[in-house]
């Protein structure tokens, strides 16, 4: 039989966090510059813009993320004969996953600022971008807060699909302890209760925030 | 030479024709109130006016200049003019000295300095200089519309549109907001206004404007217009919205 599931095995899951923190970091930082700027282009003017963003956006929300690992993992090597490590494709792939999406959450609450807010603006001769800084992204920014920090305890739990290209983050640290001590029944439980704990505090975040945004903006909920 | 010269505006939406080739001439220092039922133009009228909507046809010609409606050309005019509107929309997220500065500072590269100094000044002129560091969010309608007067004043316009300015407001704050008006009309600022305050309108103006199925009704100025209205259009809607004697039993 294998190992016994002892403190050496439970640190070696305690140190695999670091992985799935930075990954979910590495992904909230690359995508959310990307987020602001499809975000951006989504709203824009310009409608080829709007098309492309609006195509990219489509792709990315209409497809398993674990295709788009797969994608760009062997896609690279494919395709340019580039045999990358796991971790720069895991940090590739899902910083373009989360940009998608920060994307698709960010044009939403620039949307949500009233068009006469966009028109005061106008009338004091701003320029568009001047309009977007100044104006609309501030006002958009607080509202889009609670669903972003949502978005970050979504994307920590499905950054565990990167054990699947070998990436040994928390679940594929998991899975390797599994392997050596034969106690998945222990082990998964113990897995899963490190990412409530890493998901937990963001989530109340979240709450909070949402609580604090309608008490500004005068919302009384009922339930 | 007229400051302000619309011709041959027309605009549609839809099926429904807003403006139907509207003219019209504005001196410099002239208070032109706008009436007219909902619906007849007014508002599309003003919007016309600094290039919020983009007339299908006619041309608009500030101080001898013709504006097209390219963005440059747009914010070129809108250089010259200030517009209120009905709901105030000041920036709920900055002060109310921010929300007149930021156009100063961003648009015309006002140093910060006198920009402040110039915030100080044109909320001195709506009597608001107490609240220079609140937030939109703690005044009452009467004073955000105040302040949204004075950042139209600040950036040192030569013509203001004021869009029903108190439409929104209850009844005991319009006077404070008219009172502004009747101020500014009286110092001699050119100013156009959409509004239902009869009150201001035969105080203030000097040329009333009556629209109707998108065009200019009848023009001229108060006491003519009021006292010898010409068409039935106009005969019935000053019917409607004169207030009611009290002293009289009412017709059914």
């Amino acid at each position: 039989m294998g190992r016994s599931f002892g403190f050496d095995e439970f640190l070696y899951l305690l140190l695999a966090i670091p992985w799935t923190l930075l990954l979910s970091l590495g992904a909230m930082i690359g995508g959310g510059i990307l987020g602001l700027v499809i975000a951006v282009l989504r709203v824009s003017p310009y409608r080829p813009l709007r098309w492309l963003t609006t195509g990219y956006i489509e792709l990315f929300q209409g497809t398993p993320v674990l295709m788009q690992l797969f994608v760009v993992y062997y896609g690279l090597a494919v395709l340019f004969n580039l045999q990358v490590a796991p971790w720069p494709a895991v940090l590739l792939a899902f910083t373009l996953y989360s940009g998608a999406f920060l994307g698709e959450i960010w044009r939403g609450s620039i949307q949500a600022i009233p068009r006469p807010q966009w028109e005061a603006a106008e009338c004091l001769t701003l320029s568009y971008p001047k309009q977007l800084w100044y104006v609309i992204l501030p006002q958009a920014a607080r509202i889009s807060i609670p669903p972003t920090v949502g978005f970050a305890v979504q994307l920590i739990k499905t950054t565990s699909i990167a054990a699947i290209i070998g990436f040994v983050e928390l679940t594929r640290a998991g899975q390797l302890m599994t392997n050596t001590t034969f106690k998945p029944m222990i082990i998964y439980p113990i897995v899963a209760g490190l990412y409530f704990m890493m998901c937990w505090p963001l989530s109340l975040l979240a709450q909070r925030l949402e609580r604090r945004i309608d008490a500004t903006l005068g919302v009384k909920r009922h339930f | 030479m007229p400051l302000l010269a619309l011709s041959g505006i027309s605009k549609r939406f839809g099926n429904h024709q807003a403006l139907d080739d509207v003219s019209l001439t504005i001196e410099p220092g002239e208070v032109v109130a706008i009436i007219g039922r909902s619906g007849s133009g007014k508002s599309t009228l003003l919007r016309c006016i600094n290039g919020l909507e983009r007339p299908d046809r006619g041309t608009i010609e500030f101080d001898g200049e013709v504006f097209g409606s390219t963005p440059s050309q747009l914010r070129a005019l809108r250089r010259h003019m200030g517009i209120v509107f009905q709901s105030y929309n000041l920036f709920p997220h900055l002060s109310v000295e921010r929300n007149i500065t930021l156009g100063l500072t961003a648009a015309k590269g006002m140093a910060t300095d006198a920009a402040r100094a110039m915030a100080a000044r044109a909320l001195r002129m709506v009597d608001l200089e107490d609240k220079i560091s609140s937030y939109p969010m703690q005044l009452s309608g009467g004073q955000q519309q105040r302040v949204a007067i004075a950042r139209a004043l600040a950036m040192e316009p030569r013509l203001v549109l004021f869009d029903e300015v108190t439409a929104a407001l209850d009844p005991e704050l319009i006077g404070e907001v008219t009172r502004v008006l009747d101020r500014l009309a009286r110092e001699g600022m050119t100013m156009v206004l959409v509004t239902h305050e009869m009150g201001f309108a035969l105080r203030s103006a000097q040329t009333i404007i009556f629209m109707n199925q998108g065009r200019i009704w009848e023009q001229g100025p108060p006491d003519k217009l009021f006292g010898a209205p010409q068409t039935a259009e106009l005969a019935s809607f000053i019917d409607a919205i004169l207030p009611v004697d009290p002293t009289r039993p009412l017709n059914h």
